[in-house]
């Protein structure tokens, strides 16, 4: 019985399901009709949200938050499951001139809650096309791709009983989703916020914050503004939270405060209860002159100059790098780059992490990870 | 002997195979810097309407015992299997649509509908093929190990059956395809162990349980009683994709002009020459926007071997700069019309059943293949000496004394 339903299933062995594996054994029967495609792959013509062979999601609504940030909405489609933890974050696929560009952004919703609707919070960056875009260029009714809810960076539940929450600019968005989370569940704890933007109206989620301060006696709000107030200095945190060491940490914010925070809390030996969250990967400032190249599934590291391609990096490694033709035609060599950037040595184009590439003929453009 | 100085053939300096390099790849820089939504929406409806036709022949052929469903049925399963194989399948594989991002249409992920499996059509088409195009030794598509499609091939006996073989693959294309996975060439020349073989034929019959299984158990199953006619349309309309890429792949590879070159030419060969190269080696044939699409653009067989991971949309487009750029250079372009290109094709095949003693011309001047040295005239004679590359041996006065006594050498 075991096997017939394994043999069943087969076809649709990697596909994700949302809810019951069940659906899979529909699935993959349907498959031996449908074969080399899947059913969804017929589906999706008929509503682009009935396929799992990549999740998708329908834009449902684009909220304004502040003068440069919006909250999008979205109803998954078929294989999402609802079941990420407050504080984690989505990669949302978008499609721009034909291309799909990939971004994570952490979900701002409540899990197994808000009626199957998710949703990002998300700050237009000057250098963030993609962000740019979400804010002011999604219309309802964009269909866009998902990647399955990821990340450390979630909050215990039950939580511990003292918190301190260190956020800065859109860096409120996991911990929002915590603090909503936490209301709804009705659980309780000791929490001190501390939260930095440049002024009152660019304060996301300010109305919010606010409400939940009155309401939660337990909630206690500080609001940096640093445009008075100047940037916070964590070396004289102990005016402001007394108890910041009795405390469990989770900050997120730019690179730099992240950077302040972890050397305050090094130094008072507190780094085992401070969770951080970086948004950005560092960008290499000479725009691509080789790096530390990471060979993630083969535990490998080696240092790349920026005219030595991937695959000859990996294959000095004795790593068995996929190849065929060596000169960019044949795609036998195509990997997953997990992270960073890489430079095409033909067109000189770039490449950044989710795009799949050629490794014949590409070059390290700053630290990066493949998935090999 | 095929191609061995390639700027020799092509009355090209160093100088200018430079420059004609400089301008193939700035024709590839213009088409990618311009790949755009409009690309991505063509292939998208390309999907749709192939999907859109599958659908339509699988539902038609419920009803298979009516003539009239029968009919539609099996021309919309084989217009299907066609779109799917050439304009989606094999270009999708190529990595045209890698550029997209989207890991539904990508080469990584894109299985085809045919009982070849896709990754060892990379490997013996994307790679093999298209990088060693023509050479003769090196690229398996010369013959496939089955035909002998210039006489550069050593004659053996097996080859008097060269007009039944090409019959035979072209109606059973598709398990041909198939079958080129398992490198034929390399088994025979003892450069691949049986338990490659073994390894390779067991992911081919897994791919062909589940076609073979779709076509001939289920879907006859489904439709019930008029399980035979299902199965029978399901058949032919395998049997119409069989002969049109046949068709369409063997016009684009073995006209008259197609020429074939030596492995010493690949060893000696810069990026510049390998363009050159690949269109010496390939032949288009002139089509409609209709006929474009249902070759999968391989009427632009110059074009795709240029820039095999272009977008195939693309290539009509590219087909002008490439002709303007051989009426710079005074190079040859080949084409002609669908029936042209394939009685040239089938008249070498027939031709070449027979050995090369029976043949008037040589393999310096013939028309499947052709030397640097078919443009060597001393005296009023025209001139194949000196080493042969291919076999090493000199050929000197004894061979012209022969080839003038048999006729083998053609005077002007």
């Amino acid at each position: 019985m075991r096997n017939l339903r394994l043999w069943s299933a087969a076809p649709a062995r990697n596909v994700e399901t949302a809810s019951t594996p069940t659906v899979n054994v529909l699935r993959g029967l349907v498959a031996r009709a449908t074969t080399p495609l899947l059913p969804d792959d017929y589906l999706k013509l008929l509503n682009p949200l009935w396929s799992a062979r990549e999740l998708r999601g329908l834009v449902v609504d684009v909220r304004r938050e502040t003068e440069d940030s919006a909250t999008v909405t979205i109803k998954p489609g078929w294989g999402f499951s609802g079941d990420y933890q407050p504080g984690q974050y989505l990669g949302i696929g978008l499609r721009v001139g034909g291309r799909w560009h990939w971004r994570s952004y952490s979900l701002t919703s409540i899990p197994r809650r808000d009626k199957k609707l998710i949703s990002i919070t998300v700050k237009a960056t000057p250098e963030g096309f993609l962000s740019t875009h979400l804010v002011n260029g999604v219309e309802p009714g964009t269909v866009v791709r998902l990647a399955a809810p990821k990340g450390d960076f979630a909050l215990p539940d039950p939580p511990p009983a003292k918190l301190l929450f260190v956020t800065a600019g859109s860096g409120i968005t996991p911990v929002i989703a915590m603090l909503r989370s936490l209301q709804r569940r009705g659980e309780s704890a000791d929490i001190m916020h501390i939260h930095s933007a440049p002024a009152a109206d660019a304060v996301i989620f300010h109305d919010e914050l606010r409400a939940l301060e009155h309401a939660q006696p337990d909630y206690r709000l500080h609001l940096q503004l640093t445009a008075d107030m100047g940037k916070l200095d964590f070396a004289a945190l102990d005016g402001l939270v007394p108890d910041w060491k009795d405390r469990s940490t989770w900050a997120c914010g730019p690179p730099a405060m992240l950077d302040a925070v972890e050397k305050a809390w090094t130094q008072a030996g507190m780094r085992d209860s401070l969770h951080t969250e970086r948004f950005t990967i560092a960008r290499p400032h000479n725009g691509g002159e080789g790096g530390t190249v990471t060979f993630a599934i083969s535990h490998k590291t080696i240092e790349l100059d920026s005219a030595t391609t991937i695959m000859e990096g990996g294959e000095k490694l004795g790593i068995q790098m996929p190849f065929g033709c060596r000169m960019g035609i044949c795609q036998s060599c195509v990997l997953p780059l997990e992270s960073g950037y890489v430079r095409d040595l033909r067109s000189g184009a770039e490449h950044r992490e989710g795009d799949r590439i050629q490794t014949c003929i590409s070059a390290a453009s700053g630290d990066c990870i493949i998935n090999i | 002997m095929a191609i061995t100085d390639i700027k020799a053939y092509a009355h090209l300096t160093a100088a200018d195979i430079e420059e004609f390099g400089r301008e193939l790849d700035a024709i590839r820089t213009d088409i990618e810097e311009s790949r755009g939504e409009r690309d991505a929406r063509y292939v998208r409806r390309t999907i749709q309407l192939q999907r859109g036709f599958a659908v339509g022949g699988r539902i038609a052929l419920m009803a298979s015992r009516n003539q009239v469903a029968w009919v539609a049925g099996t021309a919309m399963l084989g217009i299907a299997k066609i779109i799917e194989n050439l304009e989606l399948g094999h270009n999708i594989t190529h990595g045209q649509w890698d550029w997209m991002n989207d890991p539904e249409i990508h080469s990584t992920e894109w299985e085809w509908d045919t009982t070849s499996p896709s990754v060892q059509w990379k490997h013996s088409h994307n790679f093999v093929h298209h990088k060693y195009t023509n050479i003769v030794g090196m690229d398996d598509d010369v013959g496939y190990g089955l035909l002998r499609v210039t006489r550069d091939q050593r004659w053996k006996p097996e080859y008097l059956g060269n007009p039944v073989f090409n019959l035979l693959l072209g109606t059973l294309f598709e398990w041909g395809v198939a079958l080129h996975g398992v490198e034929l060439t390399k088994i025979r020349k003892g450069e691949k162990s049986m338990d490659e073989v073994r390894k390779d034929l067991r992911v081919i019959g897994k791919k062909v349980a589940k076609q073979v299984g779709k076509d001939y158990v289920i879907f006859p199953a489904l439709s019930g009683p008029g399980w035979k006619h299902t199965l029978a349309a399901n058949a032919i309309a395998n049997l119409i994709r069989n002969y049109w890429a046949y068709l369409v792949i063997f016009c684009g590879h073995f006209p008259d002009g197609a020429e074939k070159f030596t492995r010493e030419e690949y060893e000696t060969e810069s990026h510049p020459e390998w363009y050159l190269r690949q269109m010496l080696g390939s032949a288009n044939f002139t089509a409609g926007p209709l006929m474009a699409f249902m070759s999968g653009n391989l009427c632009y067989q110059i074009e795709h071997h240029l820039f095999p991971d272009l977008p195939s949309n693309r290539y009509a487009e590219i087909s002008e700069r490439v002709t303007a750029l051989c009426d710079k250079y005074d190079l040859p372009y080949t084409t002609g019309s669908l029936l042209h290109q394939y009685m040239q094709t089938f008249w070498t095949i027939v031709k070449l059943s027979v050995p090369n003693k029976f043949l008037e011309a040589t393999c310096d001047d013939a028309p499947e293949t052709n030397s640097e040295l078919k443009f060597r005239i001393r005296s009023g004679i025209r001139e194949s000496f000196g080493v042969d590359p291919n076999t090493g041996r000199r050929r000197g006065l004894r061979t012209a004394l022969r080839e003038l006594q048999t006729g083998d050498v053609a005077t002007t």
